[in-house]
């Protein structure tokens, strides 16, 4: 580091003997602006060209009847208009929604369960967490390919494993409810692990001092938890609340694509991968742009449920 | 073994970011078991007191979650070594142990193209991201200019836009620019996201300003602090961040997908998904093609798994 600045010393010295030192004040400020400007361009133009203008355009699109390539027909509402109309979008929100909200509160269980599990101080614990961990790794193409042979009616693990217990093996993927299940219990398996170690982070912030005194008071577990644990959890508790319903209600589409395309009998069509195929299936990008928009509507309304529900993840509300 | 790291910086490194006195690190003793079971989440009224066997039943119940958490995983690995007629005997170590669907898989698609494909475009992103975040990172943490907290919360609220969400205009976006089935529009659109921003941001935030100061006093230009000062600091949320990108990008599938047809350009991930539709019943070629695409990962998991769970709980902080 010293000799970064020696460095730097020898070769400001032409300038430090410059004639003006009043107006090389203002131009170090200015200087200051151009960096930040060209230290931003790229990034910002980026976001601009890529996240930005696609989210207007989204909104836009949404009121065109977009036809092949190039083809753009305002049709004001019209799109919106037939989104209400259509009976195949609305089941799909209705399976978005049953899919947020059996997935986000057992995916939240099972990671506070197991980052609870994991911050204890167990002999191999290690290699607990990596286990635990370990899908999150995997992409959800290989994981949609590796439990659609697990699953399998004849051939699968699952259900060779029920025969042998005694049961009868279930059609996993051929019924919609069933499916539906199977979609949410896989994502339970492969984001577990990370939510698991968001809330570890959050627990091991919990200064120790406080379950010690809680502990002389006389306070079991059960208390500790309720009164130390879940308030101090709140930051933590919004952040994976709402990471996990966003993720919910927009993610998803790979495993869907590979373990059901959308079946059987549209069962597992989530929103997203109707829209999905409105616009990659039948080029209707301005009729799926209309039901993104209003997704996306849908997103901000459960963010803005989450926030007050949590109070924005801080303590001092309550009072 | 890189497990124990993890545990003992985690700690560490939240009591560096945030200020608390690193809680859990003390020696695994008696006190500190009794702790433990206290936030075991009620498992038994005694636990604070008779430690020892609440501890061995946590033991137990973690041991048999692990183990259902990795089944998966393993299954798929030992069934890729099997033989056509022997995948679905339902047995986890194999009877007759292959190489041949490996060999299949390599000889019969173009899947070293696909993983080459991945990797390219993994390695860019990651690099190109790094380097503009980074930068960007920079000025919003450490220059004075106008507008800065705009521009900052203008780049946070991109956090919650998601590439399906956009994912019809991003396609427009990018046939305009005459991007679709090419490296560049494969790499380009994917660099921009504000969660390396943001990450980046909040480390520069905690670093201490003296040393630029010097430097700047002595006349050094922002590019050279920044390069030389800055970006060495940064070293390990670099690496973690990288490590974080390259696994994302890697399982890229949505995008590759709508962007590309050509079969040059064909990502490790939709090659599997169009390989499972061709051999369907054929899962001896198909799992092997799937342990293919997870090895790489599995791999840079266990080399890197401390820089991957750090990168993680730092993005859950705030």
């Amino acid at each position: 580091m010293s000799s970064v600045a020696a460095r730097g010393r020898t070769t400001a010295a032409p300038g430090v003997a410059a004639p003006a030192p009043p107006r090389r004040r203002m131009s170090r400020k200015h200087r200051e602006w151009l960096a930040a400007g060209l230290f931003l361009a790229p990034d910002a133009l980026g976001l601009l060209l890529f996240v930005g203008i696609p989210m207007v355009l989204s909104i836009v699109l949404s009121f065109f009847q977009v036809s092949g390539f190039g083809s753009y027909q305002w049709i004001g509402l019209g799109n919106y208009d037939r989104m209400f109309h259509d009976p195949l979008f609305w089941q799909s929100m209705k399976i978005t929604g049953i899919y947020v909200v059996v997935l986000v509160p057992v995916l939240f269980c099972v990671s506070l369960g197991l980052g609870l599990l994991v911050k204890q101080r167990l002999p191999g614990i290690g290699v607990y967490r990596t286990a635990l961990f370990l899908p999150y790794v995997i992409s959800l193409v290989v994981v949609g390919v590796l439990w659609k042979f697990m699953l399998d009616d004849q051939v699968g693990v699952v259900n060779r494993a029920m025969r042998a217990a005694g049961f009868d093996g279930a059609s996993w993927l051929g019924s919609p409810g069933l499916a539906l299940g199977c979609v949410i219990a896989v994502m339970v398996w492969v984001m577990m692990g990370y939510y698991m170690i968001i809330f570890l982070a959050g627990l091991q912030e919990i200064p120790r001092e406080y379950y010690e005194a809680a502990r002389i008071d006389g306070a079991g577990p059960w208390t500790a938890f309720r009164t130390i644990t879940w308030p101090l959890l709140r930051p933590t508790s919004f952040f994976v609340l709402l990471m996990s319903t966003v993720a919910a209600i927009t993610g998803g589409l790979d495993l869907i694509f590979v373990l059901t395309n959308g079946g059987p009998a549209n069962g597992t069509s989530l929103a997203i991968f109707y829209i999905y195929q409105q616009a990659f299936g039948f080029g209707e990008f301005g009729y799926a742009s209309a039901m993104g928009s209003f997704l996306v509507l849908i997103m901000l309304v459960c963010t803005g449920v989450i926030f007050k529900l949590t109070r924005g993840g801080r303590f001092d509300d309550g009072k | 073994m890189m497990a124990s790291e993890t545990r003992t910086s985690g700690p560490a490194r939240t009591a560096r970011t945030r200020g608390v006195p690193p809680a859990g690190r003390g020696e695994p003793g008696a006190g500190a078991g009794a702790v433990g079971g206290a936030v075991g989440g009620g498992r038994t009224g005694a636990a604070g007191r008779s430690g020892l066997s609440g501890r061995a039943g946590l033991t137990v119940l973690a041991i048999v979650l692990s183990l259902v958490s990795i089944f998966p995983v393993l299954w798929m690995m030992t069934s890729a070594f099997k033989t056509r007629s022997t995948v679905t005997d339902g047995r986890l170590i194999p009877r007759e142990f292959t190489v041949d669907n490996f060999v299949y898989v390599f000889t019969e698609v173009p899947f070293a193209r696909y993983l080459w494909n991945s990797f390219l475009i993994s390695a860019v992103i990651t690099i190109a991201a790094l380097f503009f975040h980074s930068m960007a990172a920079y000025a919003l943490a450490r220059l004075r200019f106008p507008g800065r907290e705009t521009i900052f919360l203008a780049i946070f609220s991109t956090l919650l836009v998601t590439i399906p969400v956009v994912l019809i205009p991003l396609f427009l976006v990018a046939r305009e620019l005459h991007l679709l089935n090419s490296y560049a529009g494969l790499i380009i659109p994917a660099i921009f996201n504000a969660f390396g921003i943001f990450l980046l941001r909040q480390f520069y935030l905690g670093l201490p300003k003296e040393l630029e100061e010097a430097a700047i006093v002595d006349g050094c230009g922002h590019w050279r602090v920044y390069w030389n000062i800055v970006l060495p600091m940064s070293r390990p949320v670099l690496s973690a961040l990288a490590v974080f990108f390259f696994l994302a990008n890697w399982n890229a599938f949505v995008w590759p997908l709508v962007s590309t047809n050509d079969e040059s350009l064909t990502v490790v991930q939709l090659g599997i998904a169009s390989f499972q539709t061709q051999y369907s019943s054929n899962w001896n070629y198909i799992l092997a093609a799937a342990t293919i695409a997870a090895l790489p990962m599995l791999a840079l998991f266990f080399a890197f798994q401390r820089q991957i769970v750090e990168s993680i709980k730092t993005s859950g902080m705030k």
